[in-house]
């Protein structure tokens, strides 16, 4: 029996030729990132709870600070503060406000075939380059920058055969929000989900980066899609290695597959307040909103606000409507400007954001007040997520959230 | 005997505890405001021993540890539901949380009454019934066994 492309890196972060589905594995970890959400916790729990604290191997470190950026109280100024002197001590390669963890990662360290973990649920997008990045809290955090290792319960794999292309107006947000309400928000619990067929191929690194990113919010541990060509390219661009791209076995065995076609997707809306409570725009009817976001480690990358620029260009931003953008990083916000599509933004009326996770974080930017509705192409639509408890969070496309900031209310662009 | 708390399906960790304050110096400080958006009341009237039920994937969302930290700063003696998410049970187990799985106790739990939990079985006694919840992988069961991740690191170090 073959193995899966998600066995076979754990396989190599494990040191064995095999692994099999339910069995428990010790695996080198190959990076550790933190972000400032919980690393001030990890930080204590080393100093006070370790009997003999070290560090396994700083190079396998990144602490990025991404959350509360910039600090918005001087409790929050003093995690950062925590975390940018340990970074400092240990000689741990530090990030702050360069950009959302996720898109530093995928920018500046992750190569395929690597085992990666992250204090944070969206490790899973690394998926994008074909390696296994999973969410981990900071107790497992602290244990793996202590010993370097870490434990691993391999899963199932489930298959999503995508084939065809999306249509035009159609985008890998809508296909991933689509898959995640047909199959529930614990319809992949404890599994991988594998992309792949020519439609997974047909699609950008970027593209692959929005499909995996959001597996966890169908329970997975993580979202793989077999590295290819375009992958090669990637890391060739930026000057990193690509000597192990796995793929699945023709006689791998996988839990589930499911077909999807891509011509048959349509734009989506998540309504409130759960990922999988998904419905075509169609449907949604009438909903006024108050703000709109364009962001987050899904959706804040060069091609989504090249999508949002092309619909706001000579279109103002509805008057009862805050519209706020935060490029994924800095290199994004660069290249965003350098194509004139910070000009666009600001001329509609929209407010540019330092790249963070801004509204999707729902702590220090953009927070949404008693009984607000927003739109938004960040990760979760959860009850509070954005702000006040009794408030609204609805997810949809880059070209839906710029349509519904020039409209006020929830439409795609051709409602414009 | 522990008050039963009883929750819905895909109670996310936004909701155990929210975001704007996972970055106070400690989870003392967070447990005051925990399931607030679902029942203000909540860290009020809990007491050290009482269990959460809930159905199923509970803990969905985010890897913040936050999240079994302040129950288990409010001393929860267990979360039992029909299915977790997977981040949050290997979190609540790092942290020496126990989280029982158990398909048909939830339909049987009312809010406010009380039940009868013994750990070590992985049984609850509830209105004259025996509700027997499946055991964790022994690896997993060995960590929670040692009182979490850090305190198994500890002893082999």
């Amino acid at each position: 029996m073959g193995m899966t492309l998600g066995e076979k890196i754990i396989a190599r972060a494990a040191g064995v030729p095999v692994v099999k589905p339910g069995e428990i594995h010790t695996v080198d970890v190959d990076y550790l990132m933190s972000n400032d959400g919980t690393t001030h916790l990890t930080i204590d729990m080393f100093y006070h709870q370790l009997k003999d604290p070290r560090i396994a191997d700083k190079n396998k470190l990144v602490f990025i600070i991404d959350h509360n950026i910039p600090a918005e109280n001087p409790k929050t100024a003093a995690a950062h503060k925590k975390m940018r002197e340990f970074a400092k001590e240990y000689g741990i390669a530090f990030y702050e406000g360069k950009g959302v963890c996720h898109q530093i990662m995928l920018e500046d360290f992750v190569e395929p075939g690597q085992f990666i973990m992250g204090a944070d649920s969206h490790t899973c997008s690394y998926g994008a380059v074909g390696a296994f990045g999973t969410g981990i809290g900071c107790t497992d955090f602290l244990y793996a920058m202590v010993t370097g290792k870490s434990w691993v319960l391999v899963p199932e794999t489930i298959r999503f055969n995508l084939t065809g292309k999306l249509k035009e107006g159609v985008y890998p947000r809508d296909l991933i929000l689509t898959i995640i309400g047909d199959i529930g928000a614990n319809g992949c619990n404890y599994k991988i989900m594998e992309f792949a067929g020519e439609g997974a191929h047909g699609l950008s690194v970027n593209d692959r980066f929005v499909l995996c990113n959001l597996a966890v919010e169908a329970g997975a541990k993580t979202g793989l899609v077999e590295p290819d060509e375009k992958v090669v390219e990637f890391m060739k661009e930026r000057g990193r290695r690509y000597d192990n791209l796995f793929a699945s076995d023709v006689d791998a065995s996988f839990m589930k597959v499911f077909d999807y076609d891509l011509s048959k997707i349509e734009p989506v809306v998540a309504e409130p307040h759960f990922v999988d409570n998904v419905k075509p725009l169609s449907q949604v009817g009438e909903i006024k909103i108050d703000e709109a976001f364009l962001g987050s480690c899904n959706n804040g990358r060069i091609d989504e606000l090249r999508v949002a620029a092309a619909i706001l260009k000579g279109r103002k931003v509805h008057p009862d409507v805050r519209f706020l953008i935060a490029p994924a990083s800095n290199s994004v916000y660069l290249q965003a400007l350098e194509e004139g599509l910070v000009d666009i933004f600001l001329e509609s009326g929209a407010m540019m954001m330092n790249p963070n996770c801004s509204v999707c974080w729902g702590s220090c930017q953009g927070v949404i007040g008693e009984g607000e509705t927003l739109i938004s192409t960040g990760t979760r639509n959860f009850k509070g997520r954005a702000g006040h408890k009794d408030s609204k969070v609805y997810l949809a496309s880059a070209a839906t959230v710029a349509a519904s900031a020039v409209s006020g209310r929830i439409v795609g662009p051709e409602a414009l | 005997m522990s008050s039963i708390f009883k929750f819905h399906n895909d109670v996310d960790t936004d909701q155990i505890i929210a975001s704007q304050y996972l970055l106070l110096p400690s989870v003392e400080e967070m447990k005051g405001y925990t399931f607030e958006s679902l029942d203000g009341e909540f860290a009020n009237s809990v007491k050290p021993g009482d269990i959460i039920v809930a159905g199923e994937n509970f803990g969905c969302g985010s890897s913040r540890e936050q999240a079994p930290g302040v129950l288990k700063a409010l001393g929860i003696k267990a979360v039992v539901a029909k299915s977790f998410a997977r981040i949050f049970y290997r979190n609540a187990i790092n942290i020496g949380l126990p989280v029982l799985v158990s398909k048909d106790f939830y339909d049987a739990a009312e809010a406010g009454k009380e039940g009868d939990l013994d750990l070590a079985e992985g049984k609850i006694q509830y209105d004259g019934v025996t509700y027997t919840c499946t055991k964790l992988p022994p690896y997993m069961q060995n960590i929670l066994n040692q009182g979490g991740l850090i305190a198994s690191l500890n002893r082999e170090d």
